[in-house]
């Protein structure tokens, strides 16, 4: 790094040192009105928002919907169109893991310690939809799913008569198997002849696990296509479990 | 008779009493702002200079220095409902009424701001991560904090998740059974997941069976939910934020050079 710095020194550069100023006051003003307008604003709103509390719980009678709290409605959600192993527990044990390895996978020097888009659009483009996915699934959650999670809009009135869904079907087990071999597959061959030095720099682990991530996101979001365009099930059905 | 303030000011801080608990002046001196910092036990997990762009609020949008405080908020206000609350399927709704009804003194605000600060908390912990994320802030040398930031989410989750089943009340009976469900669902270690019955677990055997310390949500249950949500969840967390913020000193705080 040193040896960089001598060389732009003619430069004026951003690389000089940087401006430093006292903690006290300007960072711990900053905290204390964060921390000031935070206070004023929980008083206010719990002032004029009651905390919910329904009737006593009572195990005889399920709520229908019963609906998870709201940060996890995204998979709740993701249970009509997956089984309750994959919704509820393999989908965030990935997503919690996923998180985990984006400092180990994104190896772009680039874009530490300033917003931009320009510089690393690859990892800021996934990683904005996947965020967004997640809120875009609790929204569907919380605002458009009523009794026996059937869909309705805000504005309409909840009732029991809504219309049969129609008759879901799986396909055969081989075609299952061979249909996520061949995703699986080319979704991790095909990149790295496409994008040669995309592979190259990141080496075969740290490309695997990236492609693998990306694949799972991408085939979750696949999935709810096949189920709402055409009406499939599972994709791949065995003695033991079904996706 | 006007009193003459400096002499009176000086009378109380010009003596040992006094000056064995606060260690310097408070006049406006460089000398002083950094003491103000590293003589005070709050303040000194700061570093007493910061650069001047990652301070910018339109940086970090304050957000992780927000969950911070809204979970001392939120213990703050937790330890004060301990005192009316009981973990007992016979007491825990009746007692959220007498909180509702304000038979407890300010109970009503009490438990509004407790409930909506704790939902407050995830939205500003998704944010800030948001942010990390964004000013690429877990590159090198940050890697590992980005990685207990992961498990801190997952610990404001679990928080607000187990204080959902407290009041006793039909919302977050239910939610609760929806969510451990998915735990019964689990392969090979619940009950109704995929290759349970190659290793033999069973309804009553089975990791949502260790959560909920029974084959559904009854009294066992409710306490385990209220130990993990005021006692284990808490001591976690505020552990692993003490070694987040140790990291970021350690690892200094992004930014441009
Ligand atoms: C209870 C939860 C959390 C608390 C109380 C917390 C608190 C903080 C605070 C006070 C800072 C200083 C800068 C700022 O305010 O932005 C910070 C920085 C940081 N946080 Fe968190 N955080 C939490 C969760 C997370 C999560 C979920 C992640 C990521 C997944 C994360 C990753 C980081 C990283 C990498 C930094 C260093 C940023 C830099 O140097 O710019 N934290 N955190």
């Amino acid at each position: 790094m040193s040896a960089e710095v001598g060389t732009v020194e003619a430069r004026p550069t951003k690389q000089a040192t940087p401006e430093k100023i006292h903690t006290w006051p300007h960072l711990v003003a900053k905290e204390f009105l964060c921390a000031l307008l935070f206070i004023v604003f929980i008083f206010f709103y719990s002032y004029y928002v009651d905390a919910p509390l329904r009737e006593l719980a009572n195990p005889g009678e399920p709520e229908n919907p019963a609906k998870a709290p709201w940060y996890f409605l995204g998979l709740q959600e993701e249970l009509v169109y997956f089984d309750p192993w994959y919704a509820g527990v393999v989908l965030p044990s990935l997503i919690i893991l996923g998180l985990m390895f984006i400092p180990y996978i994104d190896i772009n020097p680039r874009g530490s310690g300033y917003y931009t888009f320009r510089e690393r659009k690859f990892a800021v483009t996934i990683f904005s939809f996947g965020f967004l996915l997640w809120y875009v699934l609790i929204l569907i959650g919380v605002y458009c799913r009523g009794p026996f999670w059937a869909w309705f809009w805000p504005w309409e009135q909840w009732t029991l008569a809504f219309p049969t869904p129609p008759p879901l079907w799986s396909f055969p087990a081989p075609l299952g198997v061979l249909v996520l071999l061949a995703y699986f597959g080319a979704g991790m061959v095909l990149p790295a002849y496409r994008w040669r030095d995309f592979y190259n720099r990141l080496g075969r682990v740290r490309y695997s696990i990236t492609m693998m991530l990306l694949l799972l996101m991408v085939g979750t979001i696949l999935k709810i296509g096949l189920r709402l365009g055409f009406n499939i099930k599972y994709v791949l059905m065995t003695p033991w479990f079904n996706i | 008779m006007i009193p003459d303030l400096k002499k009176i000011t000086d009378r109380i801080t010009q003596n040992e009493i006094w000056r064995s608990i606060f260690r310097h002046g408070y006049e406006d001196t460089a000398r002083n702002r950094v003491l103000q910092i590293i003589s005070n036990i709050w303040l000194h997990i700061h570093p007493s200079t910061v650069k001047k762009d990652s301070v910018r609020l339109s940086y970090t949008f304050c957000l992780g220095g927000l969950t911070f405080f809204i979970f001392l908020f939120e213990t703050l206000t937790g330890i004060l409902l301990m005192f009316y609350y009981t973990p007992d399927v016979n007491r825990a709704y009746a007692d959220m009424l007498d909180l509702s009804n304000n038979a407890v003194p300010f109970g009503k605000l009490l438990r509004n701001t407790h409930r909506w600060a704790g939902h407050a908390m995830v939205i500003t912990v998704c944010f800030h991560m948001l942010r990390v994320f964004l000013t690429g802030s877990y590159k090198v040398p940050r890697q590992f904090n980005w990685v207990v930031g992961v498990v801190l989410l997952v610990l404001t989750l679990l928080l607000s998740f187990t204080g959902y089943l407290l009041p006793w009340d039909q919302l977050g009976y239910w939610a609760i059974t929806v969510g451990t469900n998915m735990a019964g669902a689990t392969p090979i270690l619940g009950y109704q997941g995929p290759f349970a019955d190659l290793f033999g677990f069973t309804i009553d055997n089975d990791i949502r069976f260790g959560l909920l310390g029974g084959t559904s949500i009854q009294a066992p249950a409710l306490l385990r939910a209220y130990v993990w949500h005021c006692i284990a969840l808490p001591s976690l967390a505020g552990a692993l934020m003490m070694l987040h913020f140790w990291r970021i000193r350690k690892d200094g705080f992004s930014g441009r050079l």
